[in-house]
């Protein structure tokens, strides 16, 4: 545990009236059989993924965990000759790009709503938050004609350019965040003869650091696993990200599959460091955010 | 010496706060603000008169000149004629009334059971998270495995706990959706986690007082648990309805194979924006793919205006006592 929360320990309810022991030995039964639903498939993909090429890599009955083979020589293959390598630095380079651009604007986005006065403040802010339930679907195609019209189709200019216009979602996240910070820190520095550059930049931006983490690792997650975007924007193999590279390569005929298996587990081996380091912060994060009554 | 003349500079500050806004933070507001209205312009404001106005032409991809106005025909067309945006519309519905309940108490039971205050609680919620992390194309491409008919680790199971013929999954009409719905409920530990954020917040002092009123088991959950938890349920299911209506990706993995073609067998997974994406992308009928997007968007509003209203009925707030 991360922060030491003063959190009293919460009595849940309890299953009908079973005797301590008994509770707990379902408890963990029931546990134990959710954890087996999720890991029996990855173990089997970690098995498929260190088999030789010359081994099958489907065997009846399944094989859950690597007994056999040890071969490090898939990962290599996927990496090098599949080429997952080039992919995975696709999609890093898309990555760095939408996490600067969203974390960037969305902050310099939410700073006048959060500090500063103006006229049509309010319905500016109403406006916003009616954005974030925007259809999605209807500007795919008109947005894929024009970036097409520009001459961006092939180009990862559709992909990234949009993160530096803000993120509704981000905004509304880093306003409330904002607002919780004292308004005298603004004051002070006004009177040391700040402007507001460098209120922003000097002294929200690095309070603002536990909230921008979680907007960071969120636009982390949704553009490694965005696949639409790439599919639709993307026709050079060359320039394919992990996503789209795992799903073309797995409709491909003749496909290794242990190679497949491979790709894929370092696809969500990426994801998941990066979440397991920002865990205790995104739980909250998601927590706060999701459930304003 | 310098506190007084300090302090008139503070009050200065807080006084000058009170007034209307002055020219120059008007001005840098509106400055910080200039990404946001270009954005607004360029990637929402422009694309939706486009999407309008296309939406009512016969736009093709690659065409030869210039489309043409045709008014209402695309919308005509679909709801008289085009038997496949009915169908998609059909399954797409239909995986959201079978699976979005079955999701919603499969996570409220998991979070449950991580709500219980045992040893190693962390361990659980950690695995139990790992498939909301990872992207659905990375989870459909192992489940195409997993759900091989022959060979796949599904069928294993089944067959040894005594299923004499399981089913063909994906490569049957009757099996591909329950198949998706496996692929889905592996999945639910992303629910779970939120769920328990609402649990945690639900103040201890309620259960004490159910205690004291005699409630058992049952009683607290059903008087206190649920009512507490209703805006995470009213959340949780408001954000599924939306995901399901547009899922795609792991959709496009598990259905695009050989020559069976996008929509899986006897276009059993012909989700909407699958078939979206075949009008549009695949056969190029841009306009007539507009059409489709504003009628799931107008779908899309009107199941959420639903769901609202529904909201006063059975969600409870904690701010209305």
């Amino acid at each position: 545990m991360a922060q030491p929360t003063e959190q009293k320990p919460i009595r849940a309810p309890r299953f009908p009236r079973l005797p301590r022991l008994a509770h707990a030995v379902l408890v963990y039964a029931l546990l134990i059989l959710a954890s087996l639903f999720i890991l029996l498939p990855v173990g089997w993909m970690l098995t498929a993924a260190l088999k030789p090429d010359t081994a099958p890599v489907f065997t009846f009955p399944p094989e859950w965990f690597p007994t056999k083979y040890w071969t490090w020589q898939t990962f290599h293959d996927a990496l090098f000759k599949e080429k997952f390598i080039r992919y995975g630095a696709n999609s890093a380079f898309l990555v760095v790009m939408n996490v600067i651009g969203v974390v960037l604007s969305s902050s310099l986005i939410a700073f006048p709503f959060a500090r500063l006065r103006f006229r049509g403040k309010n319905v500016l802010f109403t406006f916003l938050v009616a954005t974030m339930l925007l259809p999605a679907p209807v500007l795919l195609i008109p947005q894929f004609l024009l970036f097409y019209r520009i001459g961006w189709y092939g180009t990862y200019y559709p992909l990234w350019v949009p993160a530096f216009a803000g993120n509704a979602f981000f905004i509304f996240l880093m306003r409330q965040y904002m607002r919780s910070i004292p308004i005298e820190l603004d004051e002070a520095a006004r009177v040391d003869g700040a402007g507001y550059w460098t209120i922003y930049w000097r002294i929200m931006m690095p309070l603002c650091i536990p909230v921008l983490t979680v907007a960071a690792v969120f636009q982390f997650m949704w553009t490694w696993n965005d696949f639409f975007g790439p599919l639709i924007y993307l026709d050079d193999p060359e320039k394919f990200t992990v996503a789209l590279a795992i799903a073309t390569m797995v409709q491909r005929v003749g496909t290794e599959w242990n190679e497949v298996m491979a790709a894929n587990l370092l696809v969500m081996l990426t994801v998941l460091i990066v979440y397991f380091f920002a865990q205790d912060k995104l739980i909250g994060g998601i927590a706060n955010v999701g459930i304003k009554g | 010496m310098s506190m007084p003349a300090r302090q008139l500079r503070t009050q200065e500050v807080v006084r000058r706060r009170r007034s209307a806004p002055t020219r120059t933070e008007e001005r840098v507001a509106y400055l910080f603000l200039l990404p946001w209205f270009a954005g607004l312009l360029f990637f929402l404001a422009i694309p939706l008169v486009y999407a309008l106005y296309i939406s009512m032409t016969d736009k093709r991809l690659i065409s030869a000149g210039r489309e043409h106005f045709v008014g209402l025909e695309n919308y005509v067309y679909m709801f008289t004629q085009d038997g496949f945006f009915y169908h998609s519309l059909y399954i797409t519905l239909k995986w959201i009334f079978l699976t979005t309940p079955l999701f919603l108490a499969a996570g409220l039971l998991l979070s449950l059971l991580l709500n219980q205050k045992y040893f190693g609680m962390n361990v659980f919620r950690t695995i139990l998270y790992i498939p909301a992390v990872v992207s659905g194309v990375a989870v459909a491409v192992l489940w195409l495995q997993l759900l091989n008919p022959e060979f796949g680790a599904v069928n294993y199971v089944l067959i040894k706990l005594g299923v004499d013929n399981p089913p063909y999954w994906l490569a049957d009409p009757q099996w591909a959706m329950p198949a998706v719905g496996l692929m889905g409920l592996w999945g639910v530990g992303g629910m779970a986690i939120i769920y328990l954020a609402g649990l945690q917040n639900i103040p201890p002092h309620l259960y004490e007082a159910a205690t004291i009123d005699g409630a058992g088991a049952w009683g607290k959950f059903r008087h206190v648990t649920l009512p507490m938890l209703s805006p995470t349920i009213f959340f949780l299911l408001l954000n599924a309805v939306i995901d399901a209506l547009l899922i795609f990706g792991p959709l496009f993995v598990l259905t695009l194979r050989g020559s069976e073609g996008l929509g899986g067998p006897d276009d059993s997974l012909l989700f909407y924006m699958v078939y979206l994406y075949d009008v549009a992308f695949d056969q190029g009928f841009m306009g007539y793919g507009t059409a489709l997007a504003w009628i799931l968007t107008i779908i899309g509003v009107i199941m959420v205006l639903i769901m609202l209203r529904a909201e006063r009925h059975f969600v409870f707030y904690e701010s209305e006592e």
